[in-house]
């Protein structure tokens, strides 16, 4: 069945809050229901949690914006429930190409082994996104979401956050244990608090035209450098579903950018890229500029900021929506647990340290890019310009070509919440990375290794005969990997396993500690540590 | 570690032929050669720590004169 995402208009509807004679109470508050924080109140709701979710508007995002979507964050969507519908629509790619002028300089693969359920990347408007996750969040019973209900006052005290809400029916006041800010880059939350997020703008201009068009292009990303159809700058051509292309024009600091917008500047560009007697339509057209920034901390008390609202980034490289979901599962299981009391609220502290981290990490990749693609003085030009020229012939200067890089999951190195090894373990798998996916066959049907791993803390052990798990706060289930099932030797190869080790894994499937043999006194003690108790 | 030690056999040979790709080059020119140059020898070197001596000893003594083309922001 096919839905029209972006049309879709959602009423606002009057809550019995707003007639309530006493200030109604949530455990958990949501704030804006973009990526971010539908991706929030699912996972929290899906542990349990009961969540009002708070947007100010009444549609899904309009334009495609954010359009590829990276394995890591299609594993989130596969443990919120969604996965299957974004990767079926989806259009997956692992090849991107690069031109320097007219010709090719070089091509990567993105996923060069295989053994992952996941693609490197699926291109889905975020319409979609937002949408297989809203149809995901209407499906579970702990979700509330209020349309038209726009923050517009936050005081947050020792014990809670009050609220003042706006309707087209006037304020109301509730109360909240917990608010996750995921109110986007303009953030009202993070300015009624006085914060701010800082960083730098880049002295550049680009065109986003998405184009509805036949064209046989395969399914890769193509990014050209200097091409003759657009002199000086970059282009970039990539491929969403439903026959819609993203084509991106590098314009430059002193391009007009609301002349820069007009169809009649618009076509003659993309005439110049797909030839005279192209057919196509424009289905949404932006011209943008961007900024690398963090707000110093993710957390102040009770109000905890996620997604555009604490980080920003250029979009090479695609980390702005993934990174913020990344952010959603960091904080839900930690909140869930807080908000159950079997973790202290210093937990949450550990949101702050692992995402700071990460958007280190985002922005420190992103502005590498932006500093490629948009040269800052002309040294930095010159030696853009000899690496694309030496990239021809000599395999070193490819691998310094830079026009986004892949989106990786961040690894929690220094995380308080790790156990760090005490055996050797052999492989880039750390105390603080994503668990990777390996192939099974479970019971003679093929399987997954994340999928078996679920949404709680996880044991994860290689042997066949499943060892007695005592019982725990919060509880941890056991997920055994026997041989057999690990048909291809792949589980035991990712995780450098043999018969008796074993895994601790968190409910957002970052590994937080592992031994050679199973130690259930061990166990507890990495569990009281990865819940902030130790 | 950087050696800043004679390391070449035939110094006025070398210095003629690093003069000599830049004749006649305007500077835009010599410019990109110097460029594709830095690139292909820090390849050859490859060991960052040495290369970072390097551009440590190459920019010593330069106070920035110039601007970069991009601008603090907060939002
Ligand atoms: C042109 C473009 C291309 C991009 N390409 C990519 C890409 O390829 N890959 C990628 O990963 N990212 C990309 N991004 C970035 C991506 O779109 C954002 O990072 C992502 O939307 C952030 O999600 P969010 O949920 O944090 O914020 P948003 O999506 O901005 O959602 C914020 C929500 O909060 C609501 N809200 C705001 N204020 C209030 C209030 N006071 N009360 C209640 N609700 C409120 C808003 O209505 C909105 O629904 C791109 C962005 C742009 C603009």
């Amino acid at each position: 069945m096919h839905v029209d995402y972006q049309s879709l208009r959602f009423e606002y509807r009057r809550s019995p809050d707003q007639s309530a004679s006493q200030r109604a109470h949530h455990p958990v508050v949501v704030v804006g229901a973009g990526p971010v924080g539908l991706a929030t109140a699912i996972d929290l709701a899906q542990s349990g949690q009961r969540v009002l979710l708070l947007d100010d508007d009444h549609c899904l995002s309009s334009g495609s914006r954010a359009i590829c979507f990276a394995k890591r964050t299609l594993e989130i969507f596969d443990r919120l429930g969604c996965g299957d519908p974004m990767v079926e629509k989806g259009v997956t790619w692992n090849l991107g190409r690069i031109f320097h002028r007219n010709e090719p300089v070089y091509s990567f693969d993105l996923l060069p082994e295989g053994g992952h359920r996941r693609p490197a990347f699926v291109n889905l408007q975020q319409y979609y996104v937002e949408g297989f996750l809203l149809d995901r969040a209407r499906a579970l019973p702990g979700i509330e979401i209020r349309w038209g209900n726009k923050v517009s006052g936050v005081s947050p005290s020792e014990d809670g956050v009050e609220l003042t809400v706006e309707t087209p029916e006037g304020e109301y006041h509730i109360q909240a244990d917990y608010v996750v800010a995921a109110d986007g880059a303009r953030s009202p939350i993070r300015k009624a608090l006085g914060l701010e997020s800082r960083g730098r703008s880049f002295r550049d201009r680009f065109l986003i035209a998405d184009v509805r068009m036949k064209a046989d292009f395969p399914a890769e990303r193509w990014f050209w450098f200097d091409p003759p159809f657009h002199p000086n700058e970059s282009v970039l051509l990539h491929r969403q579903p439903d026959g819609v292309w993203r084509i991106d024009f590098q314009l430059g600091w002193d391009a007009d950018p609301v002349a820069e917008r007009t169809p009649e500047r618009v076509i003659p560009r993309l005439r110049a890229l797909l030839g005279a007697d192209a057919e196509f339509e424009l289905e949404w057209v932006s011209v943008y500029t961007f900024s690398c920034l963090r707000m110093e901390r993710f957390r102040h008390g009770r109000v905890i900021f996620a997604g555009d609202a604490a980080h920003g980034v250029s979009p090479f490289g695609a980390r702005g929506a993934n990174s913020g979901v990344q952010d959603a599962e960091n904080i839900a299981w930690k909140l869930a647990l807080v908000l159950r009391g079997e973790a202290p609220d210093t937990l949450l502290d550990s949101y702050d340290a692992e995402r700071v981290a990460a958007a280190d990490e985002n922005i420190l990749n992103s502005t590498r890019s932006t500093d490629f693609i948009t040269p800052k003085n002309a040294a930095s030009r010159a030696f853009r310009d000899a690496t694309l020229d030496l990239a021809r012939d000599c395999a070193f200067a490819r691998r310094l070509v830079n026009s986004g890089r892949l989106s990786l999951p961040c690894t929690y190195h220094d995380s308080p919440l790790n156990t760090p090894d005490a055996e050797t373990f052999a492989g880039p798998l750390v105390p603080g990375a994503p668990a990777p996916d390996a192939p099974l066959v479970v019971d003679g049907r093929p399987d997954w290794l994340l999928r078996r791993l679920g949404g709680e803390f996880s044991l994860l052990h290689f042997r066949k005969a499943a060892p007695a798990m005592p019982e725990t706060v919060p509880p941890v289930r056991l997920v055994t990997v026997a041989p057999g099932e690990d048909a291809e030797g792949m589980a035991a190869r990712r995780y450098d396993a043999r018969p008796g080790t074993t895994y601790l894994i968190r409910p957002d499937q970052h590994v937080c500690a592992r031994w050679r043999r199973f130690d259930p006194d061990a166990v507890s003690r990495a569990l009281g540590r990865a819940t902030g108790r130790a | 570690m950087l050696n800043t030690e004679p390391n070449i056999a035939a110094p006025d040979d070398f210095y003629e032929a690093l003069l000599s790709i830049h004749q006649d080059l305007t500077p835009e020119q010599s410019r990109v050669v110097d460029a594709r140059l830095i690139l292909l020898l820090c390849n050859h070197i490859g060991d960052l720590g040495v290369l970072r001596q390097a551009m440590v000893r190459a920019r010593q003594g330069i106070e920035p004169a110039g601007r970069d083309a991009a601008i603090a922001a907060s939002a």
